[in-house]
């Protein structure tokens, strides 16, 4: 299927989440499971795309694994969004040279 | 048109762009990875304005796995924007347009809801305007530049961006997991079991087991550990300046 169709699907199906409760619905969403619910999908959903799909990422899978594991650490420290990234990046570059 | 309140929401955008810009670049990166042009990145980054959405969105394109797949997919991993959507409708002035209402529906994300959440009483629009106009150039041309740079790069540089986006997805996620033991539990459940099903169940596509674990993780979450606190408005602008798109 062509690619600019799926581009528009996605963003309409994006839009009309956005847009519905500021117009239509105008009311906060009281159930306790679907605040829950929302609340924990994107963390799942996150993790769920990094692992595995990081060690298919680049020529090694144990490349992958090590700037995960990187990541994770420096995430825990407390550093940001940039700094991890940067860290994980440079871990494959160094990585790559060494093995 | 009220200007001052236009250039607040600008200045306080812009640190959003900056790192939109960044994220996206990753995005861009992986666009490239799937075969997506420049230009139809660029178009889904400004149409889409959503990291984890459309990082969903490539690999349902990768697979070509059908328009019900991307709008399923779409509504499950961006529903939280619903959350963000409904708690921004209680802080409009209730006689706001409906044109002004579609125009700011475009760009609710985690870090432009946040600030927006933030602002003391009723919300006026000029300042989420503003904040679009630095946010929405920054995440969009940010993945241009990423999948054009996908053009030049060797591959050995381009190994090293593509895990700059999972890094990312890291630092989003860890830091909460630090706060709150639940999601700790929900991101090790999701690497595990992502990982197990990537290996024994190799029929499922890659976009199928993101869609179902995202499902089924934060599904029995929410069963097992609800969330008493309704007070979202407070949670997301705290978190302002952690999240991604």
């Amino acid at each position: 299927m062509n690619t600019y169709l799926y581009i528009a699907v996605m963003a309409l199906t994006t839009y009309a989440i956005r847009v519905l409760p500021l117009t239509l619905i105008r009311k906060p969403i009281k159930s306790t499971f679907l605040r829950s619910f929302l609340y924990y999908v994107p963390y799942v959903t996150l993790a769920v795309m990094t692992f595995p799909a990081i060690l298919t990422a680049t020529d090694s899978p144990m490349i992958g694994g090590l700037a995960m594991l990187v990541g994770i650490v420096s995430a825990w420290l407390g550093m940001g969004l940039l700094p991890v990234s940067l860290l994980c990046c440079g871990t494959v570059l160094a990585l790559q040279f060494l093995i | 048109m009220n200007q001052k309140k236009f250039l607040e929401g600008l200045r306080d955008g812009l640190p959003i762009a900056l790192g939109y810009l960044a994220v996206s670049f990753g995005i861009g990166i992986s666009c490239h990875a799937a075969g997506i042009t420049a230009l139809q990145g660029f178009l889904m980054s400004l149409f889409n304005n959503a990291s984890a959405g459309e990082y969903g969105g490539i690999t349902v394109i990768t697979e070509n796995a059908g328009v019900w797949m991307m709008v399923l997919m779409t509504l499950i991993i961006n529903a939280r924007y619903m959350l963000m959507s409904c708690a921004l409708s209680q802080k409009l002035s209730p006689d706001t347009p409906l044109g002004v209402r579609m125009l700011i529906g475009f760009d609710v994300t985690d870090e432009v809801f946040g600030i927006a959440i933030a602002q003391e009483g009723l919300l006026n629009v000029w300042y989420f305007i503003g904040a679009m106009c630095a946010a929405i150039p920054g995440w969009s041309l940010g993945t241009l530049f990423g999948a054009l740079a996908g053009n030049v790069l060797p591959v050995w540089a381009m190994n090293g961006f593509s895990v700059m986006l999972y890094g990312m997805f890291l630092a989003i996620i860890m830091p909460e997991g630090k706060k709150n033991r639940v999601v700790l539990g929900c991101i090790g459940v999701s690497f595990v079991l992502s990982g197990l099903a990537a290996r024994l169940l190799p029929m499922l596509s890659g976009g199928m087991r993101i869609l179902l674990l995202t499902i089924f993780i934060s599904a029995a979450a929410a069963i097992l550990f609800p969330r008493e606190s309704p007070d979202v408005d407070t949670e997301n602008a705290s978190g302002k300046e952690a999240h991604a798109a």
